[in-house]
Formats: structure tokens, sequence, C-alpha cells
């Protein structure tokens, strides 16, 4: 049998060293992906404020799977043909080269399963002006993340001249998501202004689509703190307001020009503000693929949701916020129309967001999407290898194991500073990430998993998760050990 | 921070609470925050065991 898996992400490159390690030389495994390079994403934070070098958070992919066997394309995938075509009824990809040496040729990839592992489209387009090369920076890839360390040290020698700088951190859409990650770098700069004595010169100001603080795409949630039942919101606007940053809430950020950030609130004001330094995340959508049927006629509609993402087992009946339920969400990530695909990380479509949706008075939709970046990705990747491998192995045809996120849970460890001593981390832990009002009908979680702490201890979990898992993907002794 | 509170007044920034110095101690002792590495490692792998099936 042949696997291919589309991506070598957090969760196409999971999914692919559980199923060579469960089904051995006997079975193939291809990974297609259109960079050479892994990245552990999160320390892409700290190659943004120069607390690391880029080749710290990549390696070279072609070393690990040679030793494991797994065959490696560097490629971009442009549509998949699930039901074969013409000459065959075998399903392929159809897969455009990246690599130097066959740069632009084709190849027609056959495969007995297809893991669909693409991650997000790094959507800036739909911003005009928003991204580098433009206006705006961004910690979303390794190179993102150094030419802001390039552009924040140009601030530093302003700021050291003695030079009042403005800096802006947040979304730069109004449906973004990721805002653990903005929020982090936010901090990391106040951090670091602060370490060089130049933040009485440096205003910082968050921008953010959350209709509070501390919702992170996921409705917020509620920590025992001080003898209290507490919001996230309080959690963040305390760390914000500690730091000495300001913020922006309930806005959509539509255009951005040299200089000058427009956005919208959920009031219906049109807003502007000025800055020397923006770095906002972009939406995410999925990468455009397409597919056919064996005709030639075009089934991306079946396949893929209007945003991209794949469809995959959960329930996309669209129903008001006070109706959605841990139901919806996806348990085994495998597509309706084809049961050897499935879509693992981010690139299945969610089935609603998690945040309530909110529009603006002009009809503006204005809230996050729903995070699924991090553990989760790597979870759902090892539970797609593991149904793909009972279903090779001992023919199971209904998917055993699974991941949903109304039942799995999240940490998120957002660093600020740097150094055993002298960083700090705030650990926020939620379980499940998908608020379950019927088990939990107090606080929609299980409060006693539910964790908001500010300390070194945070700090060095951070750093030990990195090295950890860059000594997993790398296939180092026992890696298989660490989990996801 | 007097001086700074008095700025943010009636600002956003105002009314969140505020680490006292003895809250920013225990962030930063070493003894206090291995327990805490350990125990929030606990906590994490609870959450990762329980997550998937």
């Amino acid at each position: 049998m042949k696997v291919v898996v589309l991506g070598a992400g957090v969760s196409g490159h999971t999914a692919a060293a559980f199923l060579k390690k469960k089904l051995g030389n006997k079975h193939e495994v291809v990974v297609v992906s259109p960079s050479k390079y892994y990245q552990w994403v999160p320390s892409n934070i700290w190659v943004g404020i120069g607390k690391m070098k880029v080749e710290q958070v990549r390696f070279d992919l072609h070393g690990v799977y040679n030793r494991w066997g797994i065959v490696f394309k560097q490629a971009r995938v442009k549509a998949i043909y699930p039901e074969g075509d013409a000459g065959t009824n075998k399903g392929f990809i159809e897969i455009e080269y990246t690599c130097e040496e066959n740069k632009g040729s084709r190849e027609k990839v056959s495969y007995d399963f297809l893991v669909n592992a693409t991650g997000p489209k790094l959507n800036f387009e739909a911003t005009p002006g928003l991204g580098p090369g433009k206006n705006t920076l961004s910690v979303c890839t390794y190179d993102h993340a150094a030419h802001t360390w390039e552009e924040l040290e140009k601030c530093i020698i302003r700021l050291k001249e003695g030079k009042r700088q403005r800096f802006l951190i947040g979304t730069g859409h109004s449906t973004a998501t990721c805002q653990g990650a903005a929020f982090e770098y936010a901090l990391n700069l106040a951090f670091l202004l602060k370490h060089k004595k130049l933040d009485h010169l440096a205003e910082i100001t968050w921008i953010t689509n959350e209709y509070e603080l501390g919702d992170f795409g996921m409705a917020g949630a509620f920590i025992k703190r001080g003898g209290y039942y507490t919001s996230t919101k309080i959690f963040a606007e305390s760390i914000l307001s500690e730091y000495n940053i300001k913020w922006i809430k309930r806005a959509g950020v539509n255009k951005v020009e040299p200089g000058l950030v427009f956005y919208e609130t959920l009031d219906g004001a049109y807003n502007t503000i000025e800055f020397d330094f923006a770095m906002l995340l972009p939406a995410f959508s999925g990468h455009g693929l397409k597919a056919y049927n064996k005709t030639g006629e075009d089934i991306t509609a079946k396949v893929f949701a209007p945003n991209g993402f794949m469809y995959v087992d959960g329930d996309y009946v669209q129903k008001p916020f006070e109706e959605w339920n841990i139901k919806d969400w996806p348990q085994h990530y495998q597509s309706p129309a084809y049961n050897n695909i499935y879509a693992a990380g981010i690139a299945f479509a969610p089935p609603h967001p998690i945040s309530k949706p909110m529009k603006s008075s002009n009809g503006t939709a204005i809230y996050p999407s729903p995070p699924r970046t991090g553990m989760p990705s790597g979870v759902i990747g090892k539970v797609v290898a593991e149904n793909i491998t009972d279903t090779i192995r001992k023919g199971v045809s209904v998917p055993r194991h699974t991941a949903s996120m109304g039942r799995m849970g999240a940490a998120c460890i957002i660093s600020v500073g740097y150094g055993m001593t002298r960083g700090l981390g705030a650990t926020m832990t939620v379980s499940p990430i998908v608020p379950d009002w019927e088990k939990y009908p107090d606080w929609g979680r299980d409060i006693h998993a539910t964790v908001g702490e500010v300390g070194l201890a945070g700090h060095w979990i951070k750093l030990f998760l990195h090295y950890m898992f860059i000594h997993k993907a790398k296939g180092y002794p026992f890696w298989w050990l660490i989990p996801e | 921070m007097e001086q700074n509170m008095k700025v943010r007044g009636y600002k956003d920034e105002y009314y969140p609470p505020i680490p006292t110095k003895g809250t920013r101690f225990w962030r930063t002792n070493f003894i206090y925050q291995i327990y805490k590495f350990f125990r929030l490692n606990y906590k994490i792998m609870r959450i990762v065991v329980k997550g998937h099936s």
C-alpha cells in the first residue's frame, strides 16, 4: 500500500513519522512538501525577537526521511483526482516540483491513502497592504521572523538615537486567528525594550479582533486564581497592563498603507492608527487545491469548503451559536466523500468558529477564527496515522482512534523574555479546546485542568518543548515516546 | 508605578490587576518555580493523555 502525506508541518510530519513506524518497509510512505525544511513554528517568536537563529528552528527533511525510508518529494500539490482519470482507477495527485533541479516539472503520484496536511495559506491578500514585502511584518514562518528581527533592529537603533517609535502588534484581518502567537510577540517585544532600557521611548499597542482580550479564538476560558473563578480577559489584560502595552479590541484591520493601519470596530466606526513597526498576523485559508472526478469534472466544492479547507466528518449544517455542540466537531478527520482521504491539522474545515461570530453595524464579520495549531495538529496527525494503519494492517473499515477538539485539551505557553533566570512564561491550559457546556455547565471546561499562571517555570517549559519537539521531529532515539 | 497609574487613569489599562512585589517574587523564586515546573508538566501530560484515544 502507498500512503501520500501532503505537507511536512507539525501535523503532516507527525502523521508520516507514525505511518512509517507502524507500517514498516512493506508499505510506502511519500511526503510532498514545497519546502525542504521542517520548522518548529512556536519558536519563530524567538527568531523575530533576535534570541534564536533560523537554523535553531528548522532542519532539512532529507536526512530524517532518508533514515526512516520515507520518499520525499519537494513539490507543491496542484490537484487531487480521488477516482483516478480515464487511464487509471486509482486515486492520484498532480504535483509541481519546487526544488532547484526539477523546478516547474509536474508528476502524477498515485496513492491508496491520502493525508492532506497542507496547513494554512497565509492569506495576506485578504487585507490590502498587509504582509512582508508590503507594509507590515509577520512571524508565521522562519524567514518572515528573521526579516522581522532585521526591521526591529532598525527600530532599536532609532530608539537609541532618542526617537520615539510606535509598535503595533496583533491581528491583521477581521477574522484572523493565532492571537496567542501575536500576543507572545508583543510581550517579548516589551520585555526586550525594557531590558534595553528603551521602553520609555516606545509605545506598544495590541490590536485584536477578539470581543474581549483573552478570547484567543476559543471563546476565552475561566481559571481558578486568587480565590476566584476568573475570565482569561482579566489574565490577558493584567499581563498587557503590567508590560505597559495599550490595546484596541473588537477591531478588524481592513487596509494598511505605509505607516498607517485602517480598521473597523464592532460598533461600526472606521479608525486609523499610525505605526513605525507593525507585526500583524494574516487570515488563514486553504491552499486552493482543486479536485476532479474520473471524467475530469471539477468536484472541488464536494471535497473542500469555500474557504479551501477540506470537509471531514464534522457536522457542517449551519446553526446559531446557541445550538453549537461539541458533537459538531470531527473525530476521525476522514473525508465524507472519499474514505481513503483524511485531513489533518489546520487543513481540515472546522464546522464553525469557537468564538461567537460578531458582525459590525456595517455587516463586517469581526471575530477570531478557531485556532488549530500546535498540540491539536500533532494529535490529529497521529490519530490519522493510527486509523490508516489499522485499515491497512487489520482491515478495520471504521476508524477507531479519535481526537475531537471537543475532547482534547491544549496547552498554550506564551514566553516573555528569554533566559533560564530572567525569562517568564504565561502558561495556559484548557480542556477541552471547544467548550462543552453539557458536560461542564458552569465553566464550559474542566476547571481543574484549566490553568493560567505566569512564572519562570512556564519559560522553562517553553524552552524544554522547543528542544524536545526538535528531537522528536528529527527522529532521534525514543522520539515516539514524546507526546504530541 | 504610581505615576504610571495616574497617567493611565480612566483608560483601559488602568483597571486590570497588577502583580504585587510578592507575586513578582514568587514568579522568579527558583525553588518555587521548580515545583511549578513539575506541577504544570503533570497538568499538561494529563491533558495530552486524556485528549485522544
